[in-house]
């Protein structure tokens, strides 16, 4: 295997993780543009549609579909739970409150998933096999052509329902100026329910996708969140193509670093862009400073 | 309320002049029964309660009967200090088993020599164990005796160069340490040593890389679920080089994280009581090995686990030195160290003054893959 061969390689495994990435930080983006919190809880709800699909599959027996679906309706749930239960009963929600209490959410989300599932790993089978699938000399699984299809048309859906939909509109005008947005008559509660149930929704999805590639247990979240997140930040936490492109920047970096440079260093990389970023651009890369979000 | 006061203190005389009248055992343990190294603490915590109810109801060890104090350490070494000082000068135990991890095992290293109680700890860093230390016992096998293992089996099958894959956390990096001493002293070539993060979903980078290299073999030393997925990204890059794992993944729940097919072939050094059914009944383990699993399944529904063997080594150690020396801690030391040939769990123990773990190569073996399940590939 010469170096032009190993490197299609790194590009097509970086590619396929950062598919993932992008699809985490679009979950802390919605929720980052329609009210102003960062939602460290994202990880969880990526753990939780991976554990209960898993759940479905081995201990209820379902047939995949329906427990797909299952896993996005019980990880909604749990989004509309934590909204309501943990954001807004705050009196005073000063960016600081929120994360804090969206990181203790976040832990109590993964206790309780420990509690019920345990804490061993899980395994769950790819959805069209395993066979992989050659490109030249370098490969691909069939599971990762769901992952760039899935990828593609929560980007899609999402893009559509912010531009063209009279909700999508209204949850950028609550980002904007929440006030302004309750005078003419936006219920800015509702739409900030709406942006929880749309991220848990996309994170269960994430979660349940890229279950069978890496596995799934209670812990998962913190690591994928936090990579998510970095996706999200190079993005300039738009909620289009700014993360999807953060996302695939950051799994290529991190794939060719793994690759070209040393696996020891495989993390630091992807921190290092993210330190480098909040420091020169924290805008993000794609956007001019003051440009509009979404 | 005085006179509760002095109930109080009338039921604490009676409970200490009945413990002091009999001639009773008591053993501390400390294990990591919740928190992230539970799948250690647990089934240790388990198996010692089931032996001591066992010995209990067959009138004790040398008609001494036995007293089990267990502490939760939640594998924080803070925690494991506290509770190992609480055994040794409240509980005033005779012997420590555990704890579950090395990190807890060489902080509570001190306080066992200093108050001269044994300790018999079920981790498996060597440097628990060396240098020697006259308190300190380990039941675990060296992690070096499984690269060995490895190494032994690749000299047979004539592989030569080797491509190291180990995961960056305290189990991986000290087996690459390990293997790469032992691959110089055994005139075997690394061509190609990568790490991956203990949290990593796809290593099909580091095994682009390796395939570049072309070693003869690719040797994966990691705890679940990092092995696994390297297993299938294996697979999924059409790597046809050999595939050998550490003793960190010899249970069932590899496989099934691997998927049968993805595993197929993938060959490790396991502790006996992993493959015990496949063991030849004329083994020396084969009794022991299938008694303990039956007990397990019995008393708590699921199947033993090696983990829960380090334990059960220990307890058979203390009771062993119990019956030959004496129950004070000084005569359980010296008992366990001259332990000889004691048929356990993880394999066949002879401790000595410079050994203080006292197993060896016989105690894995090599298994293979095979239609989801194990094969002895050699003994």
């Amino acid at each position: 295997m010469n170096l032009s061969d190993q490197i299609i390689q790194f590009l097509l495994s970086g590619f396929a993780t950062g598919a993932i990435y992008a699809l985490i930080g679009l979950g802390f983006s919605i929720i980052y543009n329609s009210t102003g919190i960062i939602n460290f809880a994202q990880g969880e709800f990526v753990m939780l549609g991976g554990m209960v699909t898993m759940f479905f599959l081995t201990s209820l027996h379902l047939p995949l579909p329906a427990a797909l679906v299952g896993a996005v309706a019980i990880t909604t749930v749990v989004g509309v739970l934590f909204e309501r239960l943990a954001i807004r009963p705050i009196r005073k929600p000063t960016p600081l409150n929120l994360v804090i209490i969206t990181i203790g959410g976040s832990i109590l989300i993964r206790g309780l998933a420990m509690l019920v599932w345990g804490k061993d790993t899980h395994a769950i089978p790819g959805f069209s096999g395993e066979e992989p699938i050659q490109l030249g000399n370098a490969s691909l699984l069939p599971q990762h052509l769901w992952i760039f299809g899935i990828t593609t048309l929560v980007i899609i859906v999402s893009k559509v329902f912010f531009n063209y939909t009279i909700s999508g509109k209204a949850m950028r005008a609550c980002a904007f100026n929440p006030r302004a947005a309750s005078l003419i008559g936006i219920d800015v509660r509702r739409m900030v329910l709406f942006s929880f149930i749309i991220s848990s929704a996309m994170g269960s999805m994430a979660g349940f996708i890229i279950a069978p590639l890496t596995m799934t247990s209670y812990d998962v979240g913190i690591m994928l969140g936090l990579k998510g997140f970095c996706a999200a930040i190079i993005g300039g936490m738009s909620s289009g193509l700014g993360t999807v492109f953060g996302g695939i920047i950051l799994g290529i970096l991190e794939s060719l670093g793994a690759g070209l440079i040393s696996s020891g260093y495989k993390d630091a990389v992807a921190f290092v862009i993210l330190l480098l970023i909040l420091f020169i651009r924290p805008q993000g890369i794609f956007k001019r400073a003051d440009s509009e979000r979404v | 309320m005085k006179r509760l006061i002095a109930a109080l203190i009338a039921c604490l005389v009676v409970l200490t002049a009945g413990t002091a009248l009999a001639e009773t055992l008591r053993i501390g343990a400390l294990f990591a029964v919740t928190g992230p190294a539970s799948f250690l603490g647990e089934p240790e915590k388990n198996t010692l309660e089931m032996l001591v109810k066992d010995i209990n109801s067959k009138g004790g060890i040398n008609k001494n009967k036995v007293e089990l104090i267990v502490y939760d350490t939640q594998g924080d070494v803070t925690k494991a200090k506290q509770l190992a000082n609480k055994l040794i000068k409240n509980d005033k135990v005779a012997v420590i088993v555990g704890p579950s991890t090395t990190g807890e095992t060489m902080a509570i290293i001190d306080d066992a020599e200093k108050a001269g109680i044994p300790l018999v700890s079920c981790a498996a860093g060597i440097k628990i164990i060396d240098p020697v230390k006259k308190w300190v016992f380990k039941t675990p096998a060296n992690d070096q005796v499984a690269g060995e293992k490895i190494l032994n089996y690749m000299a047979q099958q004539k592989q030569k160069s080797i491509a190291l894959l180990t995961v960056s956390d305290g189990f991986g990096s000290s087996g690459r340490e390990q293997l790469k001493a032992l691959a110089a002293q055994k005139g075997f070539k690394i061509v190609a040593d990568e790490v991956y993060g203990p949290k990593d979903t796809d290593m099909t980078a580091q095994l682009t890389k390796i395939k570049g290299a072309k070693p003869d073999a690719i040797i994966c030393w990691g705890t679940n679920p990092g092995p696994a997925v390297i297993t299938k990204n294996v697979k999924q890059l059409g790597i046809k080089i050999p595939l050998y794992q550490s003793h960190g993944v010899a249970s069932k729940k590899f496989i099934e994280l691997a998927g049968a097919d993805a595993a197929e072939g993938v060959m490790l050094p396991a502790g006996k009581l992993t493959v015990y059914d496949k063991l030849k009944k004329n083994d020396p383990q084969y009794k022991i090995l299938s008694g303990y699993d039956r007990d397990y399944r019995k008393e708590y529904g699921v199947e033993a686990s090696t983990f829960g063997g380090y334990a059960y080594d220990a307890f058979l150690l203390i009771a062993e030195a119990v019956r030959k020396s004496g129950v004070t801690p000084d005569k359980i030391r010296s008992g366990i160290e001259q332990v000889k040939k004691l048929v356990s769990i993880s394999g066949v123990y002879t401790m000595s003054e410079k050994d203080h773990n006292g197993l060896d190569l016989s105690s894995f073996v090599m298994v293979r893959v095979s239609k989801g399940d194990w094969e002895i590939a050699q003994k």
